[in-house]
């Protein structure tokens, strides 16, 4: 299988949709000639020309609201928000109208958008541009939230995010976008809420997404020096939230370390240890435990940067501190 | 009212300033290249006149707001080089702690309320700043700088809307170096320039000659002593150019290299250089004097940066998220 970039896979996806289907647009600020900030839309303006790639002013509010009302009338945008940051001045659009326009109105329409962002720390660029709010939308009927960290999950879950019916966050990784993996030519869709055992194990069960189940593995591997076999599932889409191959894996392992790049307060993740604990009590033989980011605005220094968020070393330490309780 | 007239001594200031700008922001890109500072980085240069012709005409009791691209405001409001280099190489002897960076830079004490990442996130505030003035019943005013980009923002049509509304002493200084990132104006803006939006406002809008400084210290001037007379807010649009990408690594392919060359040659350092020649007030060798010192500073703020300064401890991560807080173990407690 060939070896590509994460911002490729990304390319391919939204190309391959908008062959298929030339309902699919592409619009967002610097998506057409710049092709995009980190470069996920490169060549499709070339492609297909100013009618289905469309640079915005800087208008994150239009941006989305735009993006529903076309997408209520019957196309399929793609929107981008440069950074998860920038959601924010969209968030009425997104919390009040693509959310809930489908359930206030009786089920008689539909929101069929993707919502492209991405977010993370790692590049030192501060609080403005290196927030995972991730969070905010799990609490927030009306919209799936994707969260891929692999070139091949980017791929395929974006394709199945743009011909899904509901309204899709995207949320992609900064530091993820010259990452490569390998990725099967041709079609394939991934189904949203299907979580991945990326390392099989028995001791201890880490659960992550994004960039942090990529750091997850290493510190599995760091722990497997040490004797302990931890198994690590990438959740893969926050909403759908595949619970039962977290339950499934506790079951198994006894043990549960969650790992976030979002706020440590009322971390998405939060969320599968409640569940856990409802459903899955009985497995536990220690208590759950995460590593999330520290609860401060990310710092631009790299010292306070690196250390704001989880690292290697820190969710290794979570590991080995969830099987010393 | 006439626009008060600059003596020599505040006119090669400002050059100096502008100097000043310029040298920092090449060793900028220069520690960037070297990968010796870390994060983004959007450089002034082309846009010098602006910062420093507007920070000219105010004093200490007035406030700016700055944006991303936001060193040439900081340096304009009286900055030491040293400590802004320091901030944007994240050192614990920064501006802000190294905690901001680039984009957050920002001298408070000298009144500026800081740099944002936001785009147009700052209009707003500059126009809580004038609020604050007015029900203070203070003559001081706020500089409020902000791209072309960030004029179709919503922040910038609803501040601007509720200065106009309540007369706030406000001055919009849009910086239109014709493009937004990638996009130009024409392709960005339903109007052909910033300044036309005014009239939606309530309030004079005026097109100003961003590369000349003392053109944007007269209207800036004039702008803001309506402001300190009570009449309210007005937008000046400087039509400027950054001559470099907006951030590195900016191919800039969205523009020509006639039109770069076509603004280059009305470079803002130079038309003054220039100005001042013809005028008397300098001499070559008072402008490679005045070169000479400024890289001499700026060589100094470098080595202050990477050198005398210390990282940040992170022990002090969660230091000033609260005011009289403490994250515990636990929890967040109020300090004793
Ligand atoms: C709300 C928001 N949207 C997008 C961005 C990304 N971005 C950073 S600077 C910039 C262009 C800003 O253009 P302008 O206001 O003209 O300022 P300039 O960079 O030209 O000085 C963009 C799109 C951002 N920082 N904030
Ligand atoms: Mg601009």
């Amino acid at each position: 299988m060939p070896e590509i970039f994460y911002w490729e896979a990304i390319r391919d996806a939204l190309r391959e949709e908008m062959l298929r289907d030339e309902r699919v647009f592409v619009m967002g600020e610097d998506v057409a000639i710049y092709g995009g900030a980190y470069g996920a839309t490169r060549g499709l303006y070339e492609e297909f020309g100013e009618e289905r790639v469309k640079d915005t002013p800087i208008s994150e509010a239009a941006i989305i609201g735009a993006a529903a009302g076309a997408a209520m009338c019957g196309l399929r945008p793609v929107a981008e928000i440069m950074y998860i940051d920038f959601i924010t001045l969209g968030m009425d659009q997104l919390v009040n109208i693509v959310a809930k326009n489908r359930y206030m109105f009786g089920g008689k329409t539909t929101v069929p958008m993707v919502i492209r962002t991405q977010g993370g720390a790692g590049r030192g660029i501060a609080a403005h541009h290196s927030q995972s709010l991730e969070t905010w939308f799990v609490h927030l009927p009306g919209v799936l939230i994707a969260t891929p960290a692999t070139p091949y999950d980017a791929k395929g879950l974006l394709k199945t995010a743009i011909r899904d019916d509901n309204p899709v966050l995207f949320i992609e990784h900064k530091m993820l976008y010259r990452t490569t993996g390998e990725v099967p030519e041709g079609d394939y869709a991934l189904p949203l809420g299907q979580a991945k055992v990326t390392r099989p194990g028995s001791d201890v069960t880490v659960v992550s997404y994004s960039r942090m189940a990529n750091r997850s593995l290493e510190a599995a591997e760091v722990v497997a020096a040490e004797g302990i076999d931890a198994e690590v599932i990438d959740l893969r889409s926050l909403r759908p939230l595949d619970i039962e191959s977290v339950l499934e894996s506790v079951k198994k392992t006894g043990h549960l370390v969650l790992v976030s790049e979002g706020y440590k307060n009322a971390n998405a993740l939060c969320e599968v240890a409640f569940r856990v604990n409802e459903f899955g009590f009985d497995y536990l033989d220690g208590p759950m435990l995460r590593v999330c980011a520290a609860d401060v605005p990310v710092p631009m220094s790299p010292v306070l940067e690196e250390a704001a968020v989880p690292s290697v070393e820190s969710i290794a330490g979570g590991i080995r501190q969830a099987l010393a309780d | 009212m006439a626009p008060k007239i600059l003596a020599r001594n505040d006119k090669l200031r400002l050059l100096k300033q502008m100097l000043q700008i310029r040298a920092f922001e090449d060793k900028v890109f220069e520690l960037l290249a070297r990968d010796l500072l870390k994060g983004a980085s959007h450089a002034y240069v082309g846009e010098e006149a602006i910062a420093v012709g507007a920070c000219a005409a105010i004093g200490l009791e007035d406030y700016i707001t700055s944006t991303h691209r936001g060193h040439g405001h900081c340096l304009a409001r009286g900055a030491d080089l040293k400590l802004m280099m320091a901030e944007l190489c994240g050192k614990a002897t920064g501006y802000c702690r190294g905690r901001g960076g680039s984009m957050h830079i920002a001298d408070v004490k000298a009144g500026n309320l800081g740099a944002t990442g936001i785009v147009g996130s700052n209009i707003p505030v500059a126009t809580g700043a004038g609020l604050a003035l007015q029900m203070k019943k203070k003559k001081s005013v706020c500089l409020c700088f902000f791209g072309d980009g960030a004029a179709n923002t919503g922040a910038f049509h609803e501040s601007l809307n509720l200065a106009g509304l309540w007369k706030l002493p406000v001055v919009y200084i849009c910086e239109n170096n014709l493009y937004g990132m990638s996009v130009s104006v024409e392709r960005a803006l339903a109007v052909k320039n910033v300044a036309d939006r005014a009239s939606a406002y309530n309030m004079p809008g005026k097109i100003v000659d961003g590369m000349k400084v003392l053109e944007v210290y007269e209207a800036v001037s004039e702008a803001v002593e309506r402001a300190r007379r009570g009449e309210g807010p007005t937008l000046l649009e400087c039509k400027a150019y950054r001559f470099r990408g907006h951030s590195r690594g900016d191919s800039r392919k969205y523009r020509t290299r006639e039109e770069e060359e076509h603004w280059r040659a009305r470079d803002p350092i130079e038309q003054f250089k220039k100005h001042l020649l013809e005028e008397g007030a300098l001499t070559e060798e008072e402008f490679s004097a005045l070169e000479k010192e400024v890289g001499e500073e700026t060589s100094a703020a470098e080595r202050f940066a990477l050198q005398e300064s210390p990282d940040p401890s992170p022990d002090d991560l969660y230091d000033d998220v609260y005011v009289d807080y403490e994250q515990g173990n636990t929890r967040l407690r109020r300090k004793s």
